[in-house]
């Protein structure tokens, strides 16, 4: 590998501390009596923003009340990224195409993994609505969407990457197109 | 009968024109007459909706006791802040809470009639931070908290009666003051009305404001010769350190003033060297006197007022305090007392006078040096009219009040009798402009026009009469505030609205002062009154003797406890409630069946509590009165009371549980 491609990967490893520091995700819901906005805001280790108020309008159609403590995704997710990179930075550093190849293969297969489990619990608070609810309607469901807009009675729902998602995607990007050059480079010489 | 008929006819017509001619004058009669707009006045006023008003104005609420908050140039009516006077609407001055708020010398009262507000400055500008304003009845000066539009303190004025020349503040609203109007005998005690002359003082108060929170704390008061000290204004730039107060009845009259009070030419405008009387406070200068009065404060945290009675405080009489009292002769029972943004000229409005008195802070301090004067009273030096004086204002119309000032060297005064404003040069004394008002105004007010910082595009002109301005209401109809546009060379009309109660004065500031600053809900965990119910689980009833503690917690759409059992006829119940909601414009109301009591209103984050004693057995429903969401109507609950002697157990629930 190239010095080049080498220091590209140690900089996307290293751009990902920052995911530390901002969300990844973001759901936004506007309606007319919130001109403000209402959003939440998914961290690598916490969901900030404006719960209560969400959690306080939810209970009229039955939703479960959002508890982050209670999501252990939250708890390991910090680990995860750690691991991410510390590996990125040692393909970088050893700069071998093996290393990187396996290094992209974790960076998608976690990448995926993660955007299903969010989707999964999208799903359970929006389809395992309390019977009693106050409001109730027929063939209802309130999933916000993983991306992209969705009206939810009175609320436009919104969920799309914030900083922290658009770094990770976009490090996996470089990562693939350092990866693709170096065997392009590499092949004339095997040849 | 050609020429007959002819006639006839022609006396017809005569006939219909003049019935026409009578019943358009009978129509036009009936509605109010206005200058001739131009055209574009309406654009001028009209704010779109969504969109904010340039500023706030604060208009007191005079004989309502309450001060209002209206954005202009719409005239929106934003808020009515209860200050002094109960307010069922949201539970002022009957929850627990509040009561404390209302508390004085002479124990709970309801009301009083408030007239001057003034914002708070630093550096002469004004700041937006606080209003204060005062109480003229039952001599008090208030606080409000522009962060939450609450009343924040009021203190009550010992030794003084109409307390008219308040609360007008130094530059640095290092004091706020507050002046005697009728004077009475300090300490207050038994004497013969017309003793008037040896037994009746009149006082002038300095109550220091801290700088940081805005406590307020009786300085000093003077105790002066007992005239009606009626208005105020401190200096500022050169003249920062001495306050101006208007004085009338200088005949120390006691009885029919209306004639008796109106004998001398001149009465006085009054300067008081404030910094120099403030050395002798460091000092320890002065006689503390036993005085007795309230100081009630209202805490953000508990969300409740305490109310505590002080007991003495610092007097100094003119010989305690030489040379730091001027008398100023000032023709003919002067009224405003207003110094323009420069601070070099301090205007006297004489209610009887043919003209308006300009003196020179210049002269002023010359005529003291060099001690041109006309004899004294009781110590207090009468400085000479002309050596004082810069110039006279001829013609300024008839009963001239009040002066406030635009930014461009001129000065409007606002004409009683001759019901119209009048625009003049500071600096030459020539009246360039003048303009009706409906109908006999009282104060006007530019934004910042007392100040050192004048934003001089409205000026405001509050009136006494409406007659045929609006609509009719029977006998009792509302007062009004103009709106005149002061840009131009000459003034114009833009629109009137009606006010609440009797707008006296009002102070005005560009809204993002204070719109920046606006708190939108109460964090719930910083909550400390001592009733608080932090969370549905912790709701609860609890009976301590005959008294019952219900503590509620309130969240859309329903309350916690809603089905209570177990009260007994003649049991204090105490509704404590808490909202727990933390969002913003969503408070919760309550309110009992038969409760001889107001309701509460209760913001988010907020504790309320609210006393019922019930009567007679039955079952009462209490309800959420504030429409909160769409399931308001179900935000409901039943309250069982029972007899004396019954063993109902004392029971709470919501939901089947």
């Amino acid at each position: 590998m190239k010095k080049t491609s080498g220091i590209l990967i140690l900089l996307v490893a290293l751009s990902f501390i920052t995911i530390y520091f901002v969300p990844v995700w973001s759901i936004s819901l506007d309606a007319p009596q919130y001109p403000e906005g209402l959003g939440m805001k998914i961290r690598i280790n916490e969901i900030s923003g404006d719960l209560k108020t969400i959690n306080g309008l939810n209970h009229y159609i039955g939703m479960k009340t959002i508890e982050p403590e209670s999501i252990t995704e939250l708890k390991i997710m910090p680990y995860i990224l750690g691991f991410i990179i510390i590996t990125g930075i040692a393909a970088g550093v050893i700069k071998k195409k093996s290393l990187l190849l396996a290094w992209i293969v974790m960076l998608i297969i976690i990448g995926s993994a993660g955007a299903y489990d969010f989707w999964t619990w999208e799903y359970d608070y929006g389809h395992n609505l309390d019977p009693k609810a106050a409001i109730k309607v027929p063939g209802m469901n309130y999933q916000p969407p993983l991306i992209g807009s969705k009206q939810l009675l009175n609320f436009t729902a919104e969920s799309y990457p914030d900083a922290g998602g658009i770094i990770l995607f976009a490090g996996g990007i470089i990562a693939v197109i350092v990866l693709l050059y170096e065997l392009k480079i590499s092949k004339p010489n095997n040849a | 009968m050609k020429n007959f008929s002819k006639i006839i006819n022609g006396l017809l017509m005569i006939l219909t024109a003049a019935v026409l001619l009578l019943s358009y004058e009978s129509c036009s009669k009936k509605e109010g007459k206005g200058p001739t707009l131009s055209g574009d006045e309406a654009s001028k006023v009209y704010v779109e909706p969504g969109k904010w008003d340039e500023f706030y104005y604060f208009i007191s609420g005079g004989f309502s006791g309450q001060l209002a908050a209206y954005g202009i140039p719409s005239g929106r009516l934003l808020k009515v802040i209860p200050v002094y006077s109960v307010n069922p609407e949201n539970g002022y001055g009957f929850t627990e809470e509040t009561k404390p708020m209302l508390n004085t010398s002479y124990g709970f009262i309801p009301w009083d009639d408030s007239h001057h507000s003034e914002l708070s400055q630093t550096d002469g500008i004004p700041d937006g931070r606080w209003v204060f304003i005062n109480g003229n009845n039952t001599p008090r000066i208030a606080r409000i908290d522009l962060k939450t539009f609450k009343t924040a303190e009021i203190i009550e004025i010992p030794n003084s009666s109409g307390n008219h020349s308040s609360p007008f503040i130094t530059p640095s609203t290092e004091y706020v003051i507050a002046g005697t109007r009728f004077s009475v005998p300090v300490e207050n005690r038994d004497v013969p009305i017309n003793s008037y002359k040896e037994n009746f003082r009149g006082t002038i108060s300095f109550i220091k404001v801290d700088k940081d929170k805005g406590d307020l704390s009786i300085a000093f008061q003077l105790i002066m010769p007992p005239y009606d000290y009626d208005l105020s204004h401190s200096g500022k730039g050169p003249s920062n350190g001495w306050f101006f107060f208007s004085c009338y009845n200088s005949e120390e009259s006691n009885t029919l003033l209306e004639v008796n009070a109106s004998q001398k030419d001149k009465d006085f405008i009054l300067a008081v060297n404030w910094k120099k009387i403030e050395e002798l406070v460091a000092q320890n200068k002065g006689t503390m006197m036993a005085s007795k009065y309230a100081h009630n404060k209202w805490n953000d945290e508990t969300h409740s007022a305490t109310s505590e009675i002080l007991t003495s405080t610092r007097t100094f009489k003119p010989a305690d305090v030489t040379g730091c009292l001027y008398y100023i002769p000032c023709p003919k029972s002067p009224h405003g007392a207003d110094v323009d943004p420069t601070g070099k000229y301090i205007v006297g409005g004489g209610k009887l006078a043919t003209v308006i008195p300009v003196f020179s802070f210049e002269k002023i301090q010359k005529a003291i040096e060099g001690n041109l004067t006309d004899g004294n009273v009781e110590g207090i030096p009468v400085l000479k009219y002309d050596a004082c004086l810069a110039g006279e204002v001829q013609n300024p119309g008839l009963g001239p009040l009040h002066t406030e000032f635009d930014d461009k060297g001129f000065a409007y005064t606002s004409a009683f009798v001759s019901s119209e404003i009048v625009k003049w040069n500071v600096e030459t004394r020539e009246v360039v402009d003048r303009m009706p008002v409906y109908y006999s105004v009282g104060h006007l007010t530019i934004p910042g026009g007392d100040s050192k910082k004048p934003w001089g595009k409205y000026l405001l002109s509050m009136n006494k009469m409406t007659k045929d301005r609006y609509l009719p209401t029977g006998p009792e109809l509302t007062q009004s505030a103009q709106l005149i546009d002061i840009t131009g060379d000459k003034m114009r009309l833009l629109s009137d609205f009606p006010t609440i109660g009797e707008p006296h004065y009002a102070q005005a500031i560009p809204a993002e002062l204070i719109s920046k600053n606006q708190v939108k809900i109460f964090n719930i965990e910083a909550n400390r009154n001592p009733y608080v119910t932090k969370s549905i689980a912790d709701a609860k009833v609890v009976r301590e003797g005959n008294d019952v503690h219900v503590y509620i917690a309130a969240i859309r759409s329903h309350f916690t406890p809603d089905n209570i059992e177990g009260i007994k006829i003649g049991d204090n119940v105490y509704f404590h409630m808490t909202n727990l909601e933390q969002d913003w414009d969503i408070p919760h109301g309550f309110s009992v069946m038969g409760m001889q009591n107001s309701e509460m209103l209760v913001m988010p984050g907020e504790t309320c509590s609210i006393k019922w004693i019930p009567d007679r057995p039955g079952i009462f429903p209490m309800y959420c009165t504030d429409f909160c969401s769409a399931l308001h109507q179900e935000m409901q609950g039943y309250i069982r009371v029972s007899s004396r002697d019954s063993n109902t157990p004392l029971t709470f629930s919501t939901g089947n549980k």
